[in-house]
């Protein structure tokens, strides 16, 4: 594959951003969305080029036909900045399944959310929010980070693109900057992610000391023969990666072995920015930024960068079973405890937040139980598909409730109730968000979904329970949602106010198409594009191919909990009823937790504040003011007092000049003659 | 004599054409058009400088039985400094074409070329009969250039200290020549390190230290440097630039061939420690004069002083690194110091001003100026990610190569330094951005030449310290040298 388009998917949201960055303030706002708008639907277009001619094009760099395996292409690979000549850091394109999956989810998306910014970003009168050529520009920043990421040739690139997707994320919510909340969020998201980082850049020097490589090429897979860039996915040389570091003159600390230290610490990355319990404090008050961002960034693109970075290294993952048992575990936990929060938020945003994070969890889980023996590693499959419908119906869900947002006028659900007749399309759409991510059969978050139960039952039954609970739960929280915003009773309309209605098309638009995609993403044979070593599961693939290999012991059991789910939900909040005050009167206790989240943030509050600002920062911030700044202090009195000491000898008067230059050459040569004796 | 060998110095034969084309335009060409001279100069001079980097030589050929070299790192250093003199000679237009020197600017740029011709033969030069007819026509006609506002008093001040200063360091590097020849019997660069095998003397360091003095006259290391400053206020702004620059740079490469070349194996029994102690003067004593000046010319005199001090640190390695890290550090200093000789350049044009407080507001009358300004404080006093921090960064790291204690105490003496220039830089960006006092200077739209030159500098400035293949393809042209091969 020639560089070209691909060089173009990096290049068009870059130059997009300098473009709406630099002159986006003489721009006319309209012609600034539109810019930003077609800009990325040319990179989609590309992206769809791309990714389609890697899966079908049959071409040798991209699938071993013989062994119906997909191989790694590395389309270009610049040297950016070599330390030693093994240990370059490079600028590159890597294609193989995850990264052209990746490609289109995430083109796809960002074009919704742009096109749909066009109408979100402006008020009903036709205003046009402050600050909106800056919007763009900063989507595209973030488009482009988002794309640096994914296509990642080495780890180096990736932290790289990792801390600039961070850096965007941190403008886009702090968006609007004059609202206090929002600045202190986008604070917040940007010092938690940042602190899982260093864990990160820990990890990733760790595993680059002890291998002498950066390149994820070098570190999972294989070259193949005869065909210059392209490998292939391979557990032998994950095994000698993993040799090295036993041979290595320490190959234990703390009890662990080094390689499962650094994995755990890049992990701890990934937990950041997954919002991975417990350092997930940060996504639901992300939420201040605008809706589109939050469908954007928060729920379908960078929130998943921490399961790609898993998935990505995973042959090594799969080397040390410790980490990918701590993965489960911190999935797991994270999956129920955001599920149990979800069901008693107030804020529609934060119940989707919490959602996301439960269900980046499911993502989670399904990468640490998937093996190599069970099912060609199922799991692995099953998680990258539920990355790829879930950025789907989430993104769906979070432009509903832009739309919501946009009409109301609140975030909160009580200011709702009884939409449905007002905002016909919206209720469509968001139902059909919230069967998908439920798991009802045959919208896209059942095949997933399944799947990764699938996967979980065959590593431990333990976890299978769990995770359906989970499961049951998810389905629970979205219909309370749907139902208190939809149903419940009647909506009053404030006085003085228009009755709510359906959004512009440029709204619209991105909804319909994306409940369109919900209903049919299930049906993606995603077990023969996206496997962890590349190999089809299926000798011949059709439209059914997902449904005929369903296993129905698991998928009916599943089913019956959605069922059940939503049944509960809608006796609970169909019509107005006391049943749900009952409740709440019932479990004070569960409740006031739940609906504190479990007061992480207080947790979080008390560590910073009173621990590490009182019995660290204190000392340090006396000793820097008296010890350091009283060293630089006294050097610059020094400085000074010298300077105006030696002021003389810029006399201007030649004869001295002469004279000390010629005193200047004779003592360097005497002295030197006197040491030489 | 085999004539084919005046071949092998395309570079030179290349600029005396150059030369040849302005002076005729300038002799015999009507008096109208020769309004064109500047234009024709600097695209000549462009076309010239194109040419060095597309079609330089790539092997080590010497010629006149081996007086005179070319090498790849020779072509490069020489690219270095003509890309300098085209942003110098582009900064310059207006200068040039201003009313009082119309009648004379024809010279100018002779003169200006002559200089860069002999600087090309210090560069090439490995004997020393070659060296000093470079090294005194990179000299003299400076002198004439220092000379060139007529109407001004300081100008003519400037010009007699720097030509006595010159006269003087002359005599003095010439004594010390004869000492070496008296020594060793030759001035071949290769036959001195020969014929000196094993003679540690006196009479030897004595030498070293003229010879040493000698050039450092042109590169004002302290204690040689005391000229600078005046020449550098009194001088035309162009010239000064010229002067800062592209003088020092050439003298900087020249310095380290001599001392790499002739006196390689007394590097640890003499001439080491002379360089710490000029190093660590050089940087300090430029440092302590700068912090005080209120001239921004004379500021920039002192400041370009420290710089020298950090070039020097390339040589203190000896090692091909330590060459790639001088070479990119003066391709560096090359743009950040024309960038705030462009800004004052083209403000004294425009109001005369050139005092500090003058500069105060400066961004909210002229933001684009006072914005390369800032970016070129950041480079010099070495703020990531510009230019300038990764020159610092390579320099450091190439005289920190052998790794002996005397050398992590001069570095970190180097490192103090740069946060006291810190400081001095910052001043002048806090006038500029900070300050609360009126603007002084009102708000003007520069000539488009300036303008172009500050683009070119700030460019440089920014992709040196982005895009890495700049640094490495300058490494591995010095891996190529053989000039390290009496290092001991």
């Amino acid at each position: 594959m020639q560089p070209v388009i691909p060089i173009l998917i990096l290049a068009i949201p870059l130059a997009m951003f300098l473009l709406l960055g630099l002159t986006g303030h003489k721009m006319q706002h309209r012609w600034a969305g539109i810019a930003g708008t077609l800009g990325m639907g040319v990179t989609m277009t590309l992206a769809y080029i791309t990714a389609f001619t890697y899966f079908f094009s049959g071409s040798p760099d991209f699938i071993d036909a013989d062994s119906h395996t997909r191989l790694q292409a590395v389309i270009f690979n610049y040297d950016w900045l070599a330390f030693t000549d093994s240990l370059v850091i490079r600028l590159g394109f890597l294609l193989d399944p995850i990264s052209a999956l990746l490609l289109v989810v995430i083109t796809t998306i960002s074009f919704m959310v742009h096109l749909y910014s066009n109408g979100y970003m402006r008020d009903h009168h036709g205003v046009w929010e402050t600050g909106f050529q800056r919007f763009y520009a900063f989507l595209s920043l973030f488009s482009f980070s988002m794309l640096g990421l994914v296509v990642a040739t080495n780890i180096f690139q990736m932290y790289i693109f990792w801390e600039l997707v961070g850096a965007s994320s941190y403008l886009l919510i702090g968006f609007y900057y004059t609202k206090p909340s929002a600045v202190s969020a986008s604070k917040k998201a940007f010092i938690v992610t940042r602190f899982a980082d260093l864990g990160f850049l820990i990890g990733i020097l760790i595993l680059s000391y002890y291998t002498g490589t950066f390149n994820f090429t070098d570190l999972t897979s294989m070259p193949v023969a005869g065909l210059d860039g392209t490998y292939q996915v391979s557990l032998d040389t994950a095994a000698g990666i993993r040799e090295l570091f036993t041979n290595s003159p320490a190959p234990l600390f703390m009890g662990c072995s080094v390689l499962t230290w650094a994995l755990v610490l890049i992990f701890m990355g990934g937990m950041g920015k997954s919002a991975m319990m417990p350092l997930h404090i940060w996504l639901p008050d992300a939420m201040e930024g605008p809706t589109p961002v939050s469908a954007l960034i928060h729920a379908a693109t960078m929130v998943v960068a921490g399961v790609y970075l898993v998935a990505r290294l995973f042959p090594l993952y799969l080397m040390e079973e410790a980490a990918l048992n701590i993965i489960v575990v911190v999935g797991a936990l994270t999956a129920l405890y955001a599920a149990i929060v979800a069901c008693t938020q107030i804020d529609i945003k934060r119940v989707l937040a919490f959602s996301t994070i439960s269900q980046i969890a499911f993502m989670m889980v399904s990468l640490g139980v998937a093996r190599p023996e069970f099912h060609h590693g199922l799991g692995y499959m099953a998680g990258m598909f539920h990355l790829f419908t879930h950025a789907m119906f989430k993104a769906l869900l979070f432009l509903c409730a832009g739309a919501l947002i946009h009409a109301i006028g609140s975030n909160d659900y009580t200011a709702m109730h009884g939409l449905r007749k007002y905002m016909p399309v919206t209720h469509i759409t968001f139902l059909i968000g919230c069967l998908a991510i439920a798991g009802i059969i045959p919208f896209a978050g059942f095949f997933s979904k399944d799947e990764i139960l699938t996967a979980t039952m065959g590593h431990s039954i333990f976890w299978y329970i769990w995770m359906s609970l989970v499961a049951g739960l998810t389905a629970f929280y979205m219909f309370r949602l749907y139902y208190l915003i939809f149903w419940w009773k009647e909506h009053k309309i404030p006085e003085g106010h228009h009755a709510p209605h359906d959004q512009p098309w440029t709204m619209t638009l991105p909804l319909v198409i994306l409940a369109a995609v919900s209903c049919v993403a299930g049906f993606v044979p995603m077990g023969n594009l996206v496997t962890w070593n590349g190999h089809e599961m299926f000798e011949e693939v059709s439209f059914f191919t997902n449904l005929k290999a369903l296993d129905w012991s698991v998928a009916a059991i599943s089913l019956a909990v959605a069922i059940i789910a939503i049944i509960i939900a809608t006796v609970m909040y169909r019509k107005e009823n006391p049943l749900p005050a009952k409740m709440k009167a019932a479990m004070p206790a569960l409740w006031r937790w739940a609906h504190h989240r479990f007061y992480w943030d207080e947790l979080y509050m008390f560590i910073t504040h009173k621990i590490i600002f009182g019995c660290i920062s204190k000392p340090i911030a006396w000793f820097d003011r008296h010890i350091i700044d009283g060293t630089m202090d006294g050097l610059a009195f020094v400085t000074n007092k010298l300077s105006y000491a030696i002021r003389g000898l810029q006399s201007g008067n030649l004869q001295f000049y002469v004279w000390f230059y010629l005193v200047g050459a004779l003592v360097l040569g005497a002295v030197t003659a006197i040491c030489l004796m | 004599m085999d004539y084919s060998q005046f071949l092998a110095m395309g570079q030179e034969i290349g600029l005396l054409i150059v030369f040849l084309l302005v002076f005729l335009y300038d002799t015999f060409m009507p008096r109208k058009a020769l309004g064109g001279i500047t234009a024709f100069t600097t695209v000549l001079f462009a076309v010239f400088t194109a040419a060095g980097f597309f079609c330089g030589e790539c092997r080590e050929v010497d010629a006149f039985s081996g007086m005179y070299v070319t090498s790849p790192v020779c072509a490069m250093i020489k690219n270095i400094l003509n890309l300098g003199v085209l942003v110098v000679l582009i900064q310059s237009a207006r200068w040039a074409n201003s009313e009082t020197q119309t009648v004379r600017r024809g010279e100018f740029y002779e003169l200006l070329l002559v200089t860069l011709f002999g600087m090309y033969l210090m560069i090439s030069a490995r004997h020393f009969l070659l060296f000093i007819i470079g090294l005194e026509s990179a000299s003299l006609p400076l002198a004439a250039m220092v000379a060139f506002e007529k109407n001004k008093y300081e100008s003519h001040e400037a010009a007699i200290k720097y030509m006595l200063t010159a006269v003087f360091s002359s005599a003095v590097f010439m004594m010390g020549l004869s000492f070496v020849y008296g020594l060793s019997g030759s001035l071949y660069f290769s036959e001195i390190a020969v014929g000196l095998v094993g003679g540690t003397s006196t009479m030897l360091a004595v030498a070293i230290a003229f010879v040493i003095a000698g050039i450092g006259f042109k590169l004002s290391l302290v204690p040689f440097h005391l000229w600078t400053a005046d020449v550098y206020q009194g001088a035309p702004t162009p010239v000064t630039s010229y002067l800062s620059v592209i003088s020092k740079g050439s003298a900087a490469f020249a310095f380290l061939v001599v001392l790499v070349q002739c006196f390689g194996q007394f590097y640890s029994s003499i001439w080491e420690w002379m360089l710490y102690a000029l190093i660590i003067a050089t940087i300090t004593v430029g440092n302590l004069f700068a912090i005080r000046q209120k001239n921004m010319k004379r500021f920039l005199a002192f400041s370009s002083i420290s710089q020298a001090g950090y070039i020097m640190l390339g040589i203190v390695g000896g090692t091909e690194m330590g060459l790639a890290a001088l070479m990119f550090y003066i391709l560096v200093y090359i743009f950040s110091n024309l960038a705030a000789f462009g800004v004052i350049g083209a403000i004294e044009n425009k109001t005369g001003k050139l005092l500090m407080t003058d500069y105060n507001g400066l961004s909210k009358t002229n933001p684009w100026l006072a914005c390369s300004m800032m970016l070129a404080m950041f480079s010099l006093a070495g703020i990531p990610p510009f230019a300038g921090f990764f020159s610092k960064f390579f320099i450091f790291t190439s005289a920190l190569g052998s790794g002996s204690v005397a050398l992590y105490i001069l570095v970190l003496i180097a490192l103090i330094n740069t946060i006291i220039s810190l400081y001095y830089y910052l001043l002048v960006v806090k006038a500029m951005y900070i300050s609360p006092e009126e603007p002084q200077i009102a708000t003007f739209r520069s000539h488009w030449t300036e303008r172009l030159g500050l683009w070119i500098c700030v460019a440089g400035i920014i992709a040196l310290g982005i895009v890495s293949c700049f640094y490495n393809s300058i490494l591995t042209t010095s891996d190529t040298t053989s000039l390290f091969a009496f290092m001991f």
